[in-house]
């Protein structure tokens, strides 16, 4: 079974003007799209090759490395484009908002944590909200197309919600200016799907 | 001592069409500028507050590291480019490549792939090792080969933001073009002082 590049939930200017249309186009067209060809080429006649996507990366330290990089970048930017909405922005509410006031302090100092695990994440990489097996959330960042769910990332979990800052996600609109992407992301933010994925 | 953004030996404009005015307007002028700056604010008060560049290359880590090391990758890149560059080297590192690589075309497929293959962020150097042999290296992120023991020759910066803004995901393009800038001579000279 080959893994499939997912449709966008949207169209490709429908994040406009927080993310412009050539970079969601180019994002998702071409790097999203390289990844899971990759990832496809890279598993092809091997024994994982019918497994999920969660079992690959669960087990991910066994694999060769063109598997960890090329499925890390399918399924974080699988996560990515879902836990973004044209209708996005504000703030989560009901339990998802409960547990971020409780282990946060409040929806800003969780904001401000998430934000600063971007901003500094020296080089590629993704800052996450991670849900951890005891319940608990936490603010993540891994380098590169790593993510919560292999099993050699420092703080594992479920990751709920995703910010891709590759210099790819940005550049073209943004430049050297990332804490300005970071600061647009939270208006697209789809706290409904982050709320489903923290339920789940 | 305070560390400074080193003038280029070009306008930011004479690189085109192989590098684009914008791009070099912001990974010289807003990326360079900020490690430098970054740097100088990071080493007051610490041990590296009077120590050279290579210095802190060798012994530092975390953001004095990265910063440090950006720095001086930044100018081993710029440095080595030219307006007038592009062609083969000449005389004993001519010499060299062959004798490493066989030829020079070959060396340049092995430079290219090493760079197109890099995961991420980073920098692909050709080196030389204590037996003044050449080799090429893949470094993640602010990696420099000095910290293994290697002398740097040659550079190619290969984060997305050395290129994006001119070839987006187009990777192998940006580094077919950075072929036409390689300004030999002075690889030649960082060659010969081995």
């Amino acid at each position: 079974m080959a893994f499939e590049l997912p449709k966008l939930p949207y169209a490709y200017d429908a994040l406009e003007p927080h993310i412009d249309t050539r970079t969601m186009e180019i994002h998702h067209s071409k790097h999203h799209a390289g990844y899971t060809n990759n990832l496809n080429a890279a598993i092809a006649g091997t024994d994982i090759e019918e497994q999920s996507i969660e079992n690959i990366l669960a087990n991910i330290s066994k694999q060769a490395v063109a598997v960890r990089n090329n499925g890390g970048g399918f399924f974080n930017h699988d996560l990515f484009w879902q836990v973004m909405s044209p209708k996005g922005g504000g703030k989560p509410s009901g339990s998802l908002l409960a547990a971020i006031e409780k282990d946060f302090g409040s929806f800003d100092s969780f904001k401000e944590e998430f934000s600063k695990a971007a901003a500094t994440r020296f080089g590629s990489g993704w800052a996450w909200l991670v849900k951890q097996s005891n319940g608990k959330l936490v603010v993540s960042s891994t380098p590169n197309q790593d993510n919560p769910l292999m099993d050699l990332a420092e703080v594992k979990g479920t990751p709920i919600l995703g910010l891709d800052v590759w210099e790819h996600a940005y550049y073209l609109k943004f430049q050297n200016k990332r804490p300005d992407y970071i600061s647009e992301f939270w208006n697209v933010i789809n706290w409904e799907e982050v709320a489903k994925r923290f339920q789940d | 001592m305070i560390h400074e953004l080193p003038e280029l030996p070009y306008a930011l404009n004479e690189l085109e069409p192989s590098i684009s005015q914008k791009t070099l307007e912001f990974h010289y002028g807003k990326h360079h500028q900020a490690y430098v700056t970054n740097l100088n604010n990071l080493i007051k008060g610490t041990a590296f507050e009077k120590a050279g560049l290579e210095e802190i290359v060798r012994h530092s880590e975390g953001g004095i590291f990265n910063n440090g090391a950006q720095v001086y990758n930044h100018t081993f890149y710029f440095m080595a480019l030219s307006p007038n560059g592009g062609g083969e080297p000449k005389g004993a590192l001519a010499n060299a490549i062959t004798e490493t690589f066989g030829s020079f075309a070959a060396f340049k497929e092995e430079f290219s792939k090493a760079g197109a293959t890099l995961f991420g962020s980073g920098w692909v150097w050709l080196v030389a090792d204590s037996h003044n042999k050449l080799r090429i290296m893949k470094k993640n992120n602010a990696g420099n080969p000095i910290t293994d023991g290697m002398t740097p020759i040659l550079t190619m910066d290969v984060w997305e933001h050395a290129y994006y803004l001119d070839t987006q995901n187009a990777r192998p393009k940006y580094i077919e073009n950075f072929w036409n800038l390689v300004n030999w001579k002075v690889i030649e000279e960082r060659y010969d002082e081995l």
